[in-house]
């Protein structure tokens, strides 16, 4: 684990063949079949070569005759080529099956060059939104509706699933399901640009009571901000009451360990024009072009899964995120002084 | 064709006598098969890790590490020669372990934010940052 995270990106090299779920225990064994009748196949045609060069003449006369071209060059091919179509698509057809229960949904954008991730309810509703990290329940599978803002980008978690091209003007499917809780690595797998190979994210599998509770925590955090997830269908007027009265309980409680710098690292995250393009809930910055900083601080990477989350990553991508990843649609802030990017990256820090 | 037959053989042998010469010679080469484990890591092997860690190329070029090499702070090439840490301290390796650990404990209002790496890794650190010695 620790030497997929120390290596520029989450999750590589892809861990491939070490499946943590059903789908990708599918596309592993479909993975060694094939392995291990494309050796097959090599064998009889080193086989054959070594005939056709120092074989037997008898076995040479057999080899060139017309009944080994017909057996060996087309009804073997033939009929192995084609039952391996079917037996491929009828094991791997579960990983695209639409939602049939009460499976749950999250929408995944592919952006130049990170992932837009928002958690939506049965119906199609947007209720959390974040980037770059993907929190499932362990034993459920989970469909994912992907899609693209931009180019062709190709989502691949490998313990997870398969993977899925993010096609612009398109949703496609994927299934993903964890049998075991763990931080699984994930990449483009589609040459989108420049930074391509800075494209990562983390998928964490939870068992149901920690994601229950994550799924909590969350919450408390958009109520506080005046938004309710598990109250987003209800009534506005109801759940804005509540949402303002929770709202006072936690700012003081987060009040006790404020310092001064989380005020003017709210102010200088307005007035910097970081709000331009990154949403915060509860706050005026409603930007939607950026990854959502909602729950920023409690996310494990910075920068699409490919730096460490804490205050000095921060610092150091704010102020110079072109030299980290050169070409990223953010500016690099160095207009700012080392006591703003440290307040800024302070406040960001406690947007859990 | 008979003496060019013989010839052509003469020519394999040798050709294989060399190959098998060279395999020998390389094997020679390598230590022999007990001492050729992985040897233990040491500090400095660690300290790079915990550089990884801890994301200090977010901010500093720091040899040994070929992404990311943050241009915010000082390039970290060539530490053993600095004079002082952040123009202020003495370049001895304790003082640097500290200022790693939390920079602005030991010089105040340093830009450096104090970082989650502990007091062992601050060392092994240390230990990799002066143990780039290039002259």
């Amino acid at each position: 684990m620790v030497s997929t995270m120390i290596d520029a990106l989450w999750g590589w090299p892809p861990p491939v063949l070490d499946p943590a779920g059903p789908y990708s225990g599918k596309v592993t064994t479909l993975a060694w079949s094939l392995f291990g009748l494309g050796a097959f196949v090599t064998l009889v045609v080193v086989f054959a070569l070594w005939v056709a060069i120092k074989g037997p003449d008898k076995w040479k006369a057999k080899l060139g005759g017309e009944r080994a071209i017909l057996l060996g060059g087309v009804a073997f091919p033939g009929v192995v080529l084609t039952a391996l179509l079917v037996w491929g698509l009828t094991l791997t057809a579960s990983l695209t099956e639409p939602i049939h229960g009460d499976e749950m949904r999250i929408r995944v954008t592919g952006e130049m060059w990170w992932f837009r991730v928002q958690y939506l309810d049965p119906s199609g509703a947007v209720v959390m939104e974040d980037a770059n990290e993907i929190h499932i329940p362990v034993g459920r599978p989970v469909v994912l509706e992907l899609e693209s803002a931009d180019v062709i980008h190709s989502f691949w978690v490998p313990h997870l699933s398969g993977k899925k091209d993010m096609i612009p003007g398109r949703r496609t499917l994927l299934r993903i399901e964890a049998d075991r809780p763990g931080e699984f690595g994930g990449v483009c797998a589609e040459y989108c640009g420049r930074q391509h190979a800075l494209m990562g994210f983390v998928a964490v599998a939870h068992e149901d009571d920690d994601f229950r509770e994550w799924y909590a925590e969350r919450n408390e955090r958009l109520v506080s901000a005046g938004l309710d997830i598990t109250r987003q269908v209800e009534s506005s007027s109801g759940s804005g009451t509540q949402g303002s009265e929770r709202s006072t309980v936690t700012r003081t409680g987060a009040g006790a360990n404020t310092n001064s710098g989380q005020q003017s690292g709210r102010t200088l995250f307005m007035q910097s024009g970081c709000a331009a393009c990154h949403r915060v809930a509860g706050t005026e910055a409603n930007g939607l072009a950026g990854p959502d900083l909602t729950h920023v601080g409690s996310r494990r990477t910075l920068g699409a899964g490919i730096l460490p989350n804490n205050r000095g990553t921060l610092i150091g991508w704010i102020g110079d995120s072109q030299s980290l990843k050169p070409g990223n649609r953010m500016p690099s802030y160095d207009m700012l002084n080392a006591d703003e990017l440290e307040a800024i990256a302070i406040w960001l820090e406690q947007q859990k | 064709m008979g003496m060019g037959s013989v010839e052509h053989r003469n020519w394999k042998a040798i050709v294989a006598g060399v190959a098998l010469a060279a395999c020998a010679a390389l094997a020679a080469c390598k230590d022999p098969v007990e001492t050729r484990r992985e040897p233990a890591i040491g500090p400095k092997d660690r300290g790079l890790i915990a550089i990884k860690r801890a994301g200090c190329g977010s901010c500093h070029e720091i040899p040994g590490l070929d992404w990311p090499s943050g241009r915010l702070g000082p390039s970290l090439d060539g530490f053993d020669d600095v004079g002082l840490i952040a123009g202020q301290l003495p370049n001895r390796p304790d003082v640097l372990a500290a200022f790693i650990r939390n920079a602005p404990s030991v010089k105040e209002g340093s830009s450096m934010p104090p970082m989650p790496i502990s007091e062992a890794e601050a060392a092994d650190i240390a230990a990799y940052l002066y143990g780039l010695d290039h002259d």
